[in-house]
């Protein structure tokens, strides 16, 4: 394995790993105000600090992690569902007033950023990390569906369809079986850029209150606490956007690691 | 005059070339002739010092009594486009999209010398009107997707002479192209070498292009030249048993073309039409235009045509993968329809070889499931994996290789695997789509043996679709010629090759490149 | 050319027709009545009639939008009922900072990415390439509101070269580009990030096109390669992705204002979310969905200028 990749393991891994210790054990209750331990440095007792409630940071950057990937993996979920059979039908119907449809579809939902979709569903239904789900999952539609189509148009120009079609396979028994295979390995890396995409847009989601809820910790909102005490306390700051930057880093060192060894030349969408 | 002498390249301890000794003389044009892989490309490359990074090479390369190999690549600059010109064998993408053909001509001249653009230009005019693209239909400012491939490959050919270089390489310049642009431009060419008196290096696979032009041929195999001499005497002599297997190889004819059709009529093709609707508002484009035709139980047909002539449009139709706007096709009497409307017993009646051997199968599946697909048709019979096995074998392959991936078997190879996915429902019909022409010569020649072979034992019946006449000559009883939409030409093969009616079926012939009787009766 | 603008004119058109009607229709979704849900449980029933009145709550839904629709080509955005000011002069006010901060941080973005992308593709493989692409990695990875708070902490707190926030007006401009100029770089330097690795990658692909190897048997030297004919056939990746930051840049630069107290577009409607003032929501969303289009449309007729294939369609 190539160090990049390595580190891209590590780095993902870690997150994961604390997401999911955190089920079972956290060194301090993410709920537990000790207004008298406020804003303590790093140190023996609290191994990241406290924020100025005096809640253990390892703790919430733990639960906190289980909010990002859960908001990042449904929305690529999301994404691919969605986004993958409309890309594998514009292919097959391309050409065709469909596949036109489907296109102006996407590029009408690329003009949504995640954050605009967001407001809207605010604003009409209230605040909660479902909405950051939703709207970084429906921005992640026409991502797949670009791709998937991308991916699936010089296939369809390959002699093994023409041979799959004499052998009287339709459109969609083809594009299970030849397609989706040999696409199988562009889905995957564009899947981890978008799950690091997704880490990254919750986090400004919740920071700007557009996303997970208080009391549930998040990265996002952690920052946004943070900022008024950040020339007090930097810890409380730098900690959090630093869990950030390294899962996101891993992600994408991860992403890039997989597209090397599988296919140098996959055209991913960034 | 430029000389290589004992000129290696390896690349990651592989040795490409091995001792390449090569004179090239002013006014004089040498045919490097092989197949693919034997070096002939990374000749001209090394020649250029453009060789991929990584390769070391050894020897020289002199011009003018300067070696090459030994000069700095600033130097080379200079000498690259100047003293030595090259073009390749991609007319469609070796010119840049962006730039004006004007420009692309140009440019060659303000890089070697100072010049202004108004000047470069007016150079620039005068190198296009050589090649052949004259104005006012060939202004400057067109840009390469305005041209056709023959076209293109004369702009190429302008930027390549523009500085009036004392040697031009030519690596398959006319491969792409259809037959009658390929005399166009191998006499270009000539024309080009005779006036400027520059030394041609050109480089083939095709035996029969260099024996119309080159004045010396090297003949090379695993990047070494096993025979080298004057043309004629080469042809003559064929010196080296590897020469001697190319030539056969490339006038190969099976024995025994089988039985001459019986009547009874299998494919009938009456009054298809096939139109397209062109980009824009630019109308409808007819390519295929009330063809009529049958084939015979049985029967082998040739159907050729250049590029764009529909007969792939006509393919498509019969294959029952496209629609036809009037007129029908029939296998057996049933009428073939496009789509899901078309009876599976039906499909099963024709199969398809296509061209490359590269695009004819799903990389992700096992041979098995390859050759197995067409029982889609028929149901998946009670062991059917041993009739895989069975017509591996029919075609020259081993049962064990049903378990391996597509990557493991060579060209060859695999238009046999794709003949026996052709076969295995056994069809009466097998349409065979430039099923050979990716192939290098002897290669070709024993699968064109094969093919032959299982006519015989099956009685099968091809259309054998090709844009090559000398291919189709040995393998059918009856040639089909078309031209934009319309099969001109209708006769037995010998017939039409011997003594065309049609005075398109004619300039093809003209245009054909071959051997000359008499160097072969020697 | 003539032929293709008006195509994308049409579809500029189509498209933002489109958006705007299902931005209406979204807002429709709203629990119960729109009016007493914008103000609240406690609302008297004759402010409620009054707002129902200004909406046009009583009519059909085709009938408003077409009103709504007619009324925003004459520029009349409607009222804002929390700031009882005109919503266009509102969305006027904050789009001068929102809207200069996103073009700022895409030119800066371009600025950077130009020179950086192209030096990692001519290095290629080499030291220099491998030290930028590890800079990228970590760029395209930092949040861009966490990268503001930590150049607030050096630029502001530490070294006091830079205001920390708040933003003084275009009467100075001086002091408006200086307020913005730590949130540009901060949204910027991800981005540049991004299309450094799209400009490198795709000056590596066309250098492994047939008219690369055509320009160096014309005796072109690699440098001239690249900058003759590598360049301009790399712009056209460079330029949709160019297109698509628009769209990020301007969602950051509203998260963004939140760390630097910009009064922008973003605190506008995070009040106004707060407030329940749905029409000044909906009309900010149309603002920006707007702009994204629009930003679309430019780019599409920038690859024309590049790509002469297009032209002539």
């Amino acid at each position: 394995m190539r160090p990049g990749m390595f580190l891209g393991t590590l780095l993902a891994g870690l997150a994961v790993l604390a997401a999911a210790i955190s089920f079972l054990w956290t060194p301090y209750d993410v709920t537990q105000m000790a207004i008298a331990d406020k804003l303590m440095p790093p140190g023996a007792g609290h191994w990241l600090g406290t924020d100025h409630f005096g809640r253990d940071i390892l703790s919430m950057i733990m639960v906190g992690a289980r909010v990002s990937i859960a908001v990042a993996l449904v929305a690529v979920g999301i994404g691919m569902g969605l986004g993958v059979p409309l890309g594998l039908i514009a292919a097959a119907r391309r050409g065709s007033w469909l596949e036109e449809a489907i296109m102006r579809g996407n590029d009408l939902i690329f003009a949504f950023p995640s954050l605009v979709i967001a407001i809207l569903i605010t604003a009409i239904f209230g605040p909660s990390a479902i909405n950051a789900i939703i709207a970084i999952g429906i921005f992640n539609i026409p991502v797949f569906a670009r791709v998937t189509r991308g991916g699936a148009l010089p296939l369809w120009t390959l002699d093994y369809i023409r041979a799959a079609e004499v052998s009287g396979k339709g459109a969609a028994l083809i594009s299970v079986q030849h397609i989706l295979p040999n696409i199988a390995n562009l889905l995957m890396v564009q899947g981890t850029i978008q799950f690091s995409l997704g880490i990254l847009a919750e986090a400004g989601l919740s920071y700007v209150g557009l996303g997970a809820q208080p009391p549930t910790p998040s990265w996002g909102r952690m920052l946004a606490e943070a900022q008024t005490m950040v020339t007090l306390a930097p810890h409380v700051a730098i900690i959090p956007g630093l869990c950030i930057l390294l899962t996101v880093l891993g992600l994408n060192l991860l992403g890039d690691g997989l597209r090397d060894a599988l296919d140098p030349r996959l055209k991913v969408m960034r | 005059m430029i000389e290589a002498r004992r000129l290696s390249v390896s690349i990651n301890g592989t040795a490409i070339l091995q001792e390449v000794d090569l004179q090239l003389t002013p006014g004089s044009i040498t045919g490097l002739v092989g197949e693919s892989g034997s070096g002939k490309s990374m000749t001209s490359l090394a020649i250029m010092g453009l060789l991929p990074r990584g390769a070391k090479v050894s020897g020289q390369v002199t011009l003018d009594g300067r070696d090459l190999l030994a000069t700095s690549e600033a130097e080379m600059c200079r000498i690259r486009g100047n003293r030595i010109g090259m073009i390749f064998q991609e007319p469609m993408t070796a010119l840049n999209p962006l730039m004006n053909i004007g420009d692309q001509v140009a440019e060659v001249l303000r890089i070697h010398h100072r010049m202004d653009r108004a000047a470069a230009l007016a150079r620039a005019r005068e190198k296009l009107d050589r090649v052949g693209l004259p104005e006012p239909r060939f202004p400057l400012t067109l840009f390469p997707h305005e041209l056709s491939g023959g076209q293109r490959q004369r702009v190429a050919i302008a930027l390549a002479i523009a500085e009036r270089p004392d040697l031009l390489i030519a690596d398959e310049p006319t491969t792409a192209l259809d037959v009658t642009t390929q005399a166009q431009i191998l006499d270009l060419l000539a024309g080009l070498v005779r006036d400027e008196g520059m030394a041609l290096l050109l480089i083939t696979h095709d035996l029969a292009v260099v024996a119309g032009i080159a004045d010396r041929v090297a003949v090379m195999k695993a990047g070494r030249i096993v025979e080298e001499g004057p043309t004629e005497m080469l042809f003559r002599r064929q010196a080296h048993p590897y020469t001697r297997a190319l030539f056969a190889a490339s006038r190969h004819a099976p024995a025994g073309t089988g039985p001459a059709g019986e009547k009874d009529p299998l494919l009938q093709v009456q009054g298809a039409v096939r139109e397209y609707r062109l980009p824009g508002n630019a109308g409808v484009l007819r390519a295929v235009d009330e063809v009529s035709l049958t084939i015979g139980r049985g029967e082998s047909v040739g159907l050729v045509g250049e590029s764009g002539c529909g007969k792939s449009t006509l393919t498509r139709a019969i294959l029952g993968l496209d629609p036809l706007q009037s007129g029908n096709i029939r296998i057996s009497g049933q009428e073939v329809s496009a789509g899901r409307s078309m009876p599976r017993e039906l499909r099963a009646r024709a199969q398809v070889v296509f061209q490359d051997p590269f695009g004819s199968f799903n990389p992700r599946w096992r041979v098995e499931r390859l050759v197995a697909e067409p029982f889609h048709l028929t149901g998946y019979p009670p062991g059917w994996r041993n009739r895989v096995g069975a017509a591996l074998e029919e075609v020259g392959l081993s049962p064990g290789d049903a378990r391996k991936y597509i990557h493991e078997f060579s060209g060859g190879q695999r238009q046999r695997i794709a003949i026996a996915r052709a076969l295995i429902i056994r069809p009466d019909l097998i349409v065979l789509d430039e099923a050979v022409s990716a192939l290098d010569v002897r290669v070709r020649a024993q699968v064109l043996d094969l093919l032959a072979d299982l006519r015989r034992s099956h009685g099968l019946a091809y259309l054998f679709i090709s844009h090559d006449l000398s291919v189709v000559r040995g393998v059918t009883d009856r040639v089909l010629v078309m031209q934009k939409g319309r099969i001109v030409e209708d006769g037995l093969a010998g017939q039409v090759i011997g003594a065309p009616n049609h005075p398109y079926t004619q300039s093809l012939i003209k245009a054909m490149p071959r051997i000359p009787e008499g160097w072969v009766a020697a | 050319m003539l032929r293709y603008s008006f195509r994308r004119i049409l579809s500029l058109g189509l498209s933002l027709l489109i958006a705007s009607a299902v931005i209406f229709s979204v807002v429709e979704l709203v629990p119960g009545d729109p009016a007493s849900f914008m103000l609240g449980t406690g609302a008297q029933p004759e402010t409620i009639a009054a707002l129902r009145e200004q909406m046009g709550l009583d009519q059909p839904l085709p009938l408003r939008y077409a009103s709504w629709l007619g009324a925003l080509l004459q520029g009349d955005f409607g009222q804002s009922f929390t700031y009882k000011a005109p919503i266009a002069e509102l969305l006027g006010d904050r789009l001068q900072v929102s809207l200069a901060l996103a073009i700022l941080a895409l030119c800066l973005a371009v600025f950077i990415a130009l020179p950086v992308g192209i030096y990692a593709a001519a290095r290629r493989g080499r030291a220099g390439d491998a030290a930028v692409m590890g800079g990228t990695q970590l760029g395209i990875a930092l949040p861009n509101f966490w990268f503001a708070m930590l150049l607030v902490l050096l630029f502001a707190v530490k070294l006091q070269w830079l205001p920390a926030g708040g933003f003084p007006g275009w009467s100075d401009p001086l002091a408006g580009l200086k307020a913005l100029i730590l949130p540009a770089v901060a949204l910027a330097l991800p981005q540049a990030a991004i299309l450094a690795r799209v400009l490198r990658s795709a000056l590596i692909e066309t250098q492994g096109q047939d008219y690369i190897r055509t320009a160096r048997a014309k005796g072109l030297t690699t440098g001239q390669v690249l900058r003759r004919h590598a360049l301009r056939n790399a712009l056209i990746p460079v330029l949709t992705i160019m297109g698509m930051q628009f769209s990020f840049l301007l969602a950051g630069a509203i998260i963004i204002e939140n760390v630097f107290y910009l009064p922008g577009l973003g605190r506008l409607i995070f009040q106004a979310i707060n407030q329940r003032d749905l029409i000044l929501v909906q009309s900010a969303v149309l603002v920006l969905v707007a702009a994204v289009i629009t930003v679309t449309f430019i780019v599409d007729l920038a690859y024309a200028l590049v790509d002469p294939r297009l032209r002539q369609r």
